[in-house]
């Protein structure tokens, strides 16, 4: 028993209605990565919240190397010597590092962070305020606060979901080396690659349970994938085939500032035509949400210009947009906080673009409640009914809400950001599928994607932003993923920034 | 071993709860209140039962007494009603108290300037209650769309302006030369005073129309889906190219425009003056029973005789036990505790951890 | 010169009571919680200062009984926003109905318990009349100014300057800002944030009950008056975000505020004349005022804590 570093026996854990763990068994030993593996929405997120105190689980039991614990807090999490590092960071935007290292540990601290940077090698200025630092940077002030006090169980939820490939492989490096000293990592992920390349075993969530676990030197991707999904599947993104028609969106060198004063994009410029997806690459935050916020008239424009079908649509609001004719529709990244009405039901969602048109002092909802009733059933949205509220879905079917909104209006253009972002694969393909539709019909799509596979396999060029600049625009059958990965991060600064390998 | 200790309950959300259910717990929670108001009444030495008998009896046995219960619940309801379309777009209008005052003033510069005919002078001062409310309900809300200044504190502190200003009037230029020596405003002429109907002056036929009015507007007119879109998620409304701050300007002037109207019915049909107690504490009130009522526009009628007969109650408990009709500020403040707190349990649930063997 | 001193003494009387709300709702406010209630704590303070006064004679006693007062307040605030996560505008509303009922009943009740007059013993009130330091009373200038004040306003600079010095200098103090600006980071890294927003809600609501006392038993002079809160609680709260969150500025803003409410005593007719209703007014306007210009010069550093008015609950997903 006491060779383990923590076991977990029947976790459970509802949420409302909903079973969220269902009877887990899992185990880390020292100086192990294991690997979580699961679709969004399996539980793994649940599963890492209990044993950081966050959740209390409704059944099971927890042993830590043999003994028996009740964690009831990130306290006693923290005690017991376990730290996660949670997907999204949680850091003290206001405060520097150091103050978010010190955070709750008061004086404290087993390890200091200045013995932690030399001893695993971080550069991190510990003095900087988070707010003014990168991605990987906080995470590194996560990793560092985690192992100052004292954690032997590191849990890192998503750690690469925002990295660049070459991010990644120095955190590999770290993680690995925190193996060497005896620690137990658990890295919960569903990327089969990153499982492949720095675990020692995978344990694999499905539907909330736990459906097997593997030595990863004894599996390969395509098992995984069948355990994580349930089935076979076939992983493969086809690349419609659509001629390229006449060029719909045309974006020349358009600079746009945050709320903050900096700057979100410099000079940016480039073509979409009809039938062709055109996605975009990037770290996050390079400027993605503004490049879609100002095309679709939310956000202000300081310089350059956006002529849709040769119409002049930069510095208009939405509506003048949608005024002049332009046909175009946005699927935000954030469905529920931009894009859809969370507290409004399903068919009052529909109506958000369209009630303009009706005549008139009052609203008519019938038209919109007969086309709730045909999207639910032409897209298997999963509703208890369609006056129930959008926010009490779930991610898969609130994004088919949006995109079957936006898809009825018949957009000439249309710009995703994220789509897939926290759908299971099987959704996911659904998604991608129903793009691939609208390129054969003649639309120009926008696509903003993170996971640089997909957007490889899915798009015709791809476009890729550094620091608000388009670093590249490049053909996705000759790409590479390392490519991308260095265009992201300007580390071939050295070349034509107009370079095109189209 | 399990401890019975607070660390040992644990908190989580709970499986949408029917309508009913949460209903009658809220019902519940009301009467609670009344049961820790009974225990304080206990404490002062007073037998509790008796006291919420004489409330009922003292609001509720003698016209008289039914009619100053629609006399106290016309306000309320108008009010809450008003502050209810604020509200459903997250705009927090807490200045419903300064808006009737200021519709009063427009009110009553009609009343005492003009000697007209009775409908034109009612219509007149209706409307100029309505629009004066209204554009001073649309300061803070410009400000809002403009800076974001904070509408909480914005309305709250404008309602002190209004107050001070009829202050200024009573003492000032409108002030009533045949009273000497007391600064106070004259009656209204009776083409001023609202007509009674049925023993009451007619503000509950006001209270009902507005009522309707409300109940159409947010079901089932685009400006009220605006306003809930806004409410619900003001990011999506721009998205889907809404003009927000038209639809806030909008919403503030009639939702203060409404109060306005309030604070004219109030004049000329409570008071038949201009007074500094014109709206007297009904602002803060109403936006408490709006809240009770959730914003319902036929909840709100029903919560509003419910407060008019605790405020009639108190009042008549006042002559009978010398208990300070006060006590229906503190009643007020228990009973929102109560159904505040009691939304918890609607929408979490509280467990104990089981251990498994 | 004389008249301008006195005019300065009496605004630091009269911003006594704003310091106390202001820095009450600080502490609160910095816990992620925007308490509309200070304006019914403050009353509540008040009328147990006031009863508390009455009943035993002793300052002590007064003192307890207010701070008693608005942490019961607060406590009732706190269960019902951290433990019950109800809304928080509406609960603090419903805070300051129930404190003004509270207090005006207690006030009402008391002065009708005895055919005499109510009125708080002279041992009581006297305590915090304004001290004679001797000496340093007698300088000139200074010796009015800063040397003869009522225990209360040193017992206000103070907390203004300790609560300052907790806030920026001790970890607690960083803890909880941390609370206030994201409470889930927080929580993550090991702070018991349930127990760190009660005891700073309920310290809050005591800071606020000792500007209620100050108001019964110093602007009063211990005797009851209806309504003596009068908005005072309120502009508490709108001069938190005026000295944007600081309770080392809230010193100045404080006095500031105490100043407009008083002008009126001191503005010669001969120079401007206006009805005394405008002179109420002020204080109020200039708040709006003060609303929009802090609205307009957005900056990082003087904004509200990040969470604040948002119930924090762990299990939220």
């Amino acid at each position: 028993m006491a060779q383990y570093a923590i076991e977990l026996h029947g976790l459970t854990k509802r949420f409302g209605a909903v079973v969220a763990n269902d009877g887990i068994d899992l185990n880390v030993r020292k100086g192990e990565i294991l690997a979580l593996l699961g679709e969004n929405g399996s539980g793994k997120t649940t599963l890492m919240n209990m044993l950081s105190g966050i959740y209390q689980p409704d059944a099971g039991e927890i042993y830590l190397a043999g003994k028996k614990v009740n964690i009831r807090s990130p306290q006693e999490a923290i005690s017991l010597g376990i730290g996660m590092v949670h997907q999204h960071f949680k850091l003290v935007d206001v405060f520097t590092a150091r103050q978010n290292i010190m955070l709750g540990a008061g004086a404290h601290l087993r390890i200091q962070p200045e013995q932690l940077c030399e001893q695993f090698g971080f550069h991190l200025d510990l003095n900087k305020k988070i707010y003014d630092m990168s991605v990987s940077e906080k995470q590194t002030v996560e990793i560092i606060k985690v192992l100052s006090r004292g954690a032997d169980l590191l849990i890192l939820d998503e750690p690469t979901a925002v990295l660049t490939p070459q991010e990644i492989t120095t955190l590999f490096e770290i993680l690995r080396k925190m193996r060497s000293e005896g620690h137990a990592v658990i890295i919960i992920t569903h990327k089969l690659d990153e499982v492949l390349a720095v675990s020692d075993r995978v344990t694999v969530l499905h539907k909330g349970k736990s459906v097997a676990t593997v030595n990863t030197a004894e599996t390969d991707e395509y098992a995984l994938t069948s355990l994580m999904v349930g089935h076979a599947v076939d992983l493969n993104i086809q690349r419609a085939e659509a001629s390229v028609g006449s060029e719909l969106l045309d974006v020349h060198a358009l600079n746009v500032f945050r709320a903050d004063g900096s700057q979100a994009l410099k000079d940016v410029s480039f073509t979409l035509s009809a039938g062709e997806i055109l996605g975009v690459a990037g770290v996050a935050g390079s400027g993605q949400k503004e490049l879609c916020e100002s095309i679709a008239g939310l956000h202000p424009i300081a310089g350059g210009s956006i002529l849709m079908e040769n119409k002049r649509i930069d510095g208009l609001t939405p509506r003048e947009i949608i005024n002049r004719g332009v046909s175009m529709s946005f699927i935000p990244e954030d469905r529920l906080g931009m894009g859809l009405a969370g507290g409004l039901s399903l068919y009052d969602n529909l109506l958000l673009k369209t009630y303009r048109d009706q005549k008139g002092v009052f609203l008519r909802r019938r038209q919109a409640k007969d086309e709730a009733v045909q999207m639910v059933k032409e897209l298997e949205i999963s509703t208890p009914s369609i006056s129930t509220q959008v926010r009490k879905l779930s991610g898969g079917n609130v994004q088919k809400v949006l995109l079957g909104r936006e898809l009825n209006a018949n957009p000439r253009v249309l710009i995703t950001a994220y789509p897939v972002r926290g759908l299971d694969i099987n959704s996911s393909m659904t998604i991608y599928h129903l793009l691939n539709e609208q390129k054969k019909k003649g639309v120009g799509v926008l696509f903003i994607g993170e996971d640089l596979d997909v957007l490889l396999s899915l798009c015709d060029r791809i476009l890729v932003l550094c620091n608000g600049r388009v670093s590249a625009i490049v053909n996705s059958k000759y790409a590479t993923k390392e490519l991308l990965g260095l265009k992201m991060t300007g580390a071939w600064e050295h070349d034509d920034e107009e370079d095109d390998y189209a | 071993m399990p401890k019975l200790s607070f660390a040992g309950l644990h908190v989580a959300q709970r499986a949408p709860m029917a309508a009913w259910k949460a209903a009658l717990l809220r019902v519940a929670a009301v009467l609670l209140a009344l049961v820790v108001g009974g225990l304080i009444l206990l404490c002062l030495g007073y037998n509790p039962l008796l006291v919420y008998q004489t409330m009922l009896n003292g609001a509720l046995a003698k016209k008289t007494a039914r009619a100053s219960v629609v006399r106290n619940a016309v306000p309320l309801a108008i009010v809450a009603l008003g502050v209810t379309l604020a509200f459903k777009m997250k705009f927090w209008n807490i200045g419903a108290e300064g808006q009737i005052c200021i519709g009063a003033i427009a009110a009553s510069f009609f009343a005492y300037s003009f000697d007209w005919p009775s409908w034109l002078l009612l219509t007149v001062m209706a409307v100029a209650g309505f629009i004066a409310g209204g554009l001073w309900g649309l300061i803070p809300a410009i400000f809002k769309t403009k800076f974001g200044t904070n509408e909480t504190l914005f309305t709250l502190m404008m309602n002190y302006i209004a107050a001070y200003f009829i202050q200024y009037l009573r003492e000032g230029p409108w002030r009533d030369p045949a009273k000497n020596g007391f600064p106070e405003m004259p009656r209204f002429a009776a083409a001023a005073r609202l007509p009674s109907v049925l023993g009451v002056h007619a503000g509950w036929i006001f209270a009902l129309a507005i009522a309707l009015f409300v109940l159409i507007y947010l079901r089932y007119t685009k400006h009220g889906y605006e306003l809930t879109v806004v409410g619900d998620n003001i990011t999506t409304a721009r998205y889907a190219g809404m003009p927000v701050n038209r639809i806030i300007l909008r919403t503030m002037f009639i939702s203060a425009g409404v109060c306005g109207l309030s604070g004219m019915i109030q004049a000329s049909g409570a008071n038949k003056m201009l007074t500094d107690s014109v709206a007297g504490g009904d602002g803060f009130t109403a936006i408490i029973v709006a809240w009770l009522a959730r914003l319902s526009p036929v909840g709100i009628l029903i919560v509003a005789v419910m407060f008019g007969v605790l405020k009639k109650g108190c009042a008549s408990v006042e002559t009978v036990y010398k208990i300070s009709s006060e006590f229906f500020g503190i009643l007020q403040g228990i009973i929102l505790f109560f159904v505040l707190g009691v939304e918890f349990f609607i929408t979490y649930r509280v467990q104990r951890k089981k251990e498994v063997k | 010169m004389s008249t301008f001193l006195a005019f300065l003494y009496a605004a630091v009387l009269s911003g006594v009571p704003l310091l106390y709300g202001t820095l009450g709702e600080i502490i609160t406010e910095k816990a992620g919680h925007l308490n509309l209630g200070v304006e019914g704590m403050m009353y509540m303070g008040a009328a147990f200062a006031f009863m508390g006064g009455y009943i035993s004679g002793s300052p002590v006693v007064a003192l307890l009984f207010a701070i008693g007062a608005g942490v019961l307040g607060a406590l009732i605030y706190a269960f019902l926003t951290i433990t019950l996560k109800a809304n928080q505008n509406v609960s603090g509303l419903a805070l300051t109905t129930f404190g003004t009922g509270v207090a005006n009943f207690l006030g009402t009740s008391l002065q009708k318990s005895s055919v005499s007059v109510v009125v708080v013993p002279a041992s009581v009130v006297n305590v915090f009349k304004p001290l004679d330091m001797g000496f340093l009373s007698d300088l000139p200038v200074v010796g009015q100014l800063i040397f003869s004040h009522s225990l209360f306003t040193y017992l206000a600079v103070a907390l203004a300057i300790g609560m300052h010095l907790y806030l920026n200098k001790t970890h607690c103090g960083l803890n909880l800002r941390a609370i206030g600006e994201n409470p889930g980071a927080a929580d993550a890294a090991g702070v018991n944030v349930t127990l760190y927003k009660y005891v700073h809600l309920l310290v809050g609501g005591a800071i606020c009950g000792l500007g209620g006392a100050y108001i019964s038993l110093v602007t009063c002079a211990g005797n009851w008056q209806q309504d003596c809160v009068s908005g005072q609680g309120w502009i508490a709260v709108a001069l938190v975000i005026f000295v944007s969150w600081k309770p080392a500025k809230a010193l100045w803003g404080a006095f500031f505020f105490g100043a407009l409410r008083i002008l009126k005593l001191y503005v010669p007719a001969s120079v401007i004349s206006l009805p005394s209703a405008f002179y109420l007014m002020l204080p109020f306007a200039v708040t709006c005022v003060v609303l929009v210009l802090s609205s307009i010069r957005m900056r990082r550093e003087n904004q509200a804590p990040a969470a604040c008015g948002v119930n924090y609950f762990r299990e939220e997903r």
